[in-house]
């Protein structure tokens, strides 16, 4: 079976820059720049969703690559 | 890409008003995907609040929904519920809006074991009008009312809940979001009076006043004083102190409903009536 593979997204019009998703990243996907969060080594995600469950402001989805 | 609880959400009222790292939507999320992951008719669910930061996430919802005013948000569901037993309804209170100005309410809820749902967003304060200290504020905290500290003991709200009669009781915190939407799950699902207590972080108006400015302290915080209840029955009192246990706190299935008593007294009048 091929490994899943994992698209994460921040949608910058919602996101209020509390840093919560990258603290609770346990593979350093999401790293900060300029006080943002952004995607950096995406490939990396395993789907834990605990980015995206800690995020007050649904500003951050994750989702399996060839699903629908 | 959408968020996948978008279909939920009244997408064009987002960003919502809650301060950067506001536990209150980590709290709305695990609402949501409970609700989805139940699969919930959302043309039969509703939700309804009161007043204050945490009562503004009905709005965001993409439900029947009421905004109702400070402390009665259990009142009017309790209206909806006795108007159409068929409905699921919700309740999304702050402390202070439940526990304060709508302590009676809760505690009234609970003793008839009404079938709501209610999800309590314990910040333990009030966020709304900046700080106030409510009756669930931990002794010695700081408050814009209690600038020496609180020397009032507090509520257990969810030990209260109990007491009065609520059928299902459990803890949850935003830090443990995965199980706290599950707690939701079977709040959810609970027929009788179900009371969830979620703790949630106010960076801006607890945090900040005690030491704990950062929205990821407070929810560090839930993760070292937190202990999951079957864990916490093996602790001796001294291991306890200090700590609290999350998850399901009591769960009593097939005590009477009200709703359902109540159908039940109206068709007996009726038949008596009609004989
Ligand atoms: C009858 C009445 N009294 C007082 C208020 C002012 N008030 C608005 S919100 C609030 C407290 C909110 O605290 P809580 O319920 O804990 O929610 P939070 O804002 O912390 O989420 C108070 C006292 C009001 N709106 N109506
Ligand atoms: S948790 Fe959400 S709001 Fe906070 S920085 Fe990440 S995407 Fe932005
Ligand atoms: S004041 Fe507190 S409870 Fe209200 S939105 Fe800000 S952080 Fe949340």
């Amino acid at each position: 079976m091929a490994e899943a593979s994992w698209e994460v997204a921040i949608n910058s019009k919602w996101c209020k820059k509390c840093g919560l998703c990258v603290a609770f990243c346990p593979k350093k996907v999401l790293g900060e720049e300029m006080g943002a969060p952004k995607v950096l080594n995406e490939s990396l995600c395993i789907g834990c969703l605990l980015c995206e469950m800690h995020c007050p402001d649904f500003a951050i989805a994750v989702k399996r690559r060839d699903s629908k | 890409m959408a968020h996948p609880l978008e279909k939920y959400l009244r997408a064009g009222k987002l960003p919502h008003i809650w301060c950067a790292g506001c536990g209150h939507g980590i709290v709305t999320q695990a609402i949501l995907r409970a609700v989805d992951e139940l699969q919930l008719d959302t043309e039969k669910t509703v939700v309804v609040s009161g007043i204050g930061c945490s009562s503004r996430a009905p709005g965001y919802l993409h439900f029947d929904t009421l905004h109702t005013t400070h402390g009665r948000a259990i009142p009017f569901a309790t209206g909806i519920k006795m108007a159409n037993p068929e409905l699921r309804v919700i309740v999304v209170t702050g402390d202070g809006d439940a526990a304060a100005i709508g302590g009676n309410h809760l505690i009234h809820a609970a003793r008839r074991n009404i079938d709501l749902t209610v999800i309590c967003f314990n910040n333990t304060i009030y966020g709304m009008t900046s700080g106030q200290y409510s009756p669930v504020t931990p002794g010695g905290s700081f408050a814009s009312t209690a600038p020496y500290g609180m020397v009032e003991p507090s509520f257990d709200l969810c030990t209260l809940v109990a007491g009065a009669g609520g059928t299902f009781v459990a803890r949850g915190t935003t830090y443990h979001a995965r199980p706290l939407t599950n707690i939701i799950k079977e709040a959810i699902k609970h027929e009788g009076f179900s009371f969830v207590e979620a703790l949630s972080q106010c960076p801006t108006y607890y945090g900040r006043r005690n030491k704990l400015r950062a929205p990821l302290d407070m929810l560090y915080w839930y993760r070292d004083h937190a202990v999951g209840v079957s864990q916490w029955e093996k602790l001796t009192d001294d291991e306890k102190a200090g700590k609290f246990p999350i998850g399901v706190l009591k769960k009593v299935e097939h005590a009477p409903e009200f709703s359902r008593v109540y159908s039940e007294l109206i068709a007996r009048a009726r038949e008596r009536s009609e004989a």
